[in-house]
């Protein structure tokens, strides 16, 4: 039984247990964070939680690691713009 | 060695103080070597804030320092250039969240402009405009153009860079064991643990060793009462531009102030070139003892979320703690030691040091060389707990 989600509008599906990150790749895509300077695209590097190179929003909370979140069924998960945090700044 | 042999000056530490009291003294052409038993700024200097204040000190002999010292700051990031130190004249603003708080505050001001530093007292609508993310609870405050902020650890490798260039020394992983000694008992340099470098010569010997100077001047012969107050830092994750200034609570001054040996903590919240936001600060006297404290973090982001609420919303990455050098009197020793001639202290700056340290290093500089005192140094003298105790 799958677990479909949602990214950026489009669905991916995951393996039950599958985390996000996992399941992103799977489906083709590289990168779904911009970093906070540059704008460069980010997706996994380490892949086992230690680096934050992997950081996506998920149901609207920044800075999640993808490849440690499991993908549950209905997440609404969305490319993260440098801190994701835009909506704090002053 | 025969060079090690013409030191006009040894500097005992190298952190903050250690660096710029070898700065000031290099800079006035005297030979300086730097012994530091770790690394550059590996104590109190890399376990702190970078803050250089005004707003937080009360009218006396620290505040005539920290203004010399702020003055200082600002001519080295000028001929050296800001980003040499990351230095940001950010400006300090001090928020009271209540009426009673706001008339200590204001009464405060008062006093502070008396002495010289630009503090301007701000209604809730001007605190908004100067901070936009803080509380509505906010009930008025103060704004200090003239607080800033350096990165502690890249200052003082920064300065210990130029004393090098100025054909100092700075000898790391070197610990001192002891003194080298006169006739008459003057200090005339130090014994390290060092095979290549055991011994280093000097006319003048500074004890700048933070808040591990009570063991250097026990060792000397010249005990002096310095002890560790222990305190957290919270870091959060990286953010936009959300706290403007250096921002803390009118009750931090009390608690800069206070001799307590429990539990104290008085938020402070400043943003970073780096994104992250810091909150300090809590004061605790337990020794050097370096448990974390669940409790004592907790207490520290309930505050900062009382001053800016949006935190609720931002996760927190990490901790740090440090030991600040506490003096009971709450000012820094800086001078000669009457009772070990050769010997000068510079030391005990508690939570003040970055900020303070600029002038502490020339202070030495000049009763090093016998120039004129940028300020009286009598109340930073190290034999005045003695002058009390008789």
């Amino acid at each position: 039984m799958s677990a479909e989600f949602r990214f950026d509008g489009e669905p991916v599906s995951a393996e039950p247990g599958q985390s996000i990150g996992a399941a992103l790749i799977a489906g083709g895509r590289r990168s779904w964070r911009t970093t906070r300077h540059e704008g460069a695209p980010r997706g996994v590097f380490c892949g086992i939680g230690i680096c934050f190179d992997c950081l996506v929003t998920v149901n609207g909370e920044p800075n999640q690691r993808a490849c440690l979140t499991e993908a549950v069924a209905g997440d609404v998960v969305t490319t993260q713009e440098g801190s994701g945090h835009a909506d704090l700044a002053c | 060695m025969a060079g090690i042999d013409l030191n006009d000056v040894v500097v005992i530490g190298g952190g903050v103080i250690g660096a710029a009291c070898a700065y000031y003294c290099a800079e006035a052409g005297l030979r300086v070597t730097v012994v530091e038993r770790g690394s550059p700024g590996g104590g109190t200097t890399s376990a702190c804030e970078g803050n250089i204040l005004l707003s937080d000190k009360e009218p006396g002999p620290e505040l005539e320092l920290a203004l010399l010292s702020s003055r200082l700051w600002g001519a080295l990031a000028d001929r050296r250039g800001a980003q040499a130190f990351e230095y940001q004249a950010k400006g300090g603003v001090v928020v009271a969240t209540t009426e009673v708080s706001a008339a200590g505050l204001a009464k405060l001001t008062v006093g502070q402009r008396a002495s010289g530093v630009d503090a301007v007292d701000v209604s809730a609508e001007e605190l908004r405009e100067l901070e936009p993310n803080v509380t509505s609870a906010a009930v008025g405050g103060a704004f200090y153009p003239q607080d800033s902020q350096v990165q502690p650890m890249l200052s003082t490798a920064r300065l210990l860079r130029l004393v090098r260039e100025k054909g100092g020394r700075v000898l790391t992983a070197t610990a001192v064991t002891g003194f080298l000694r006169g006739a008459d008992g003057a200090v005339l340099g130090v014994r390290t643990n060092s095979a290549a470098v055991p011994e280093v010569r000097g006319k003048c010997t500074v004890n700048a060793s933070g808040t591990w100077s009570g063991e250097i001047a026990e060792l000397a012969g010249a005990p002096i009462p310095i002890l560790p107050r222990k305190g957290f830092i919270l870091v959060t994750e990286p953010l936009p531009r959300v706290v403007r200034h250096k921002v803390y609570t009118a009750e931090y001054v009390a608690n800069v102030a206070s001799s307590d040996e429990g539990l104290e903590t008085s938020v402070v919240v400043e943003g970073t070139q780096a994104g992250t936001v810091l909150i300090g600060a809590s004061r605790e006297r337990v020794g050097f003892d370096r448990s974390f404290s669940l409790s004592v973090v907790r207490k520290l982001a309930a505050q900062a979320l009382e001053v800016f609420p949006f935190l609720e919303h931002v996760s927190l990455m990490r901790t740090y703690l440090g030991f600040r050098p506490y003096c009971p009197d709450h000012l820094p020793i800086i001078g000669p030691d009457p009772r070990v001639p050769g010997l000068f202290h510079a030391t005990g700056h508690e939570g003040a040091g970055i900020g303070l340290a600029t002038g502490t290093g020339t202070l030495i500089a000049q009763l090093i060389t016998g120039a004129t005192p940028d300020l009286d140094p009598a109340p930073f003298r190290p034999h005045r707990f003695e002058e009390v105790a008789a």
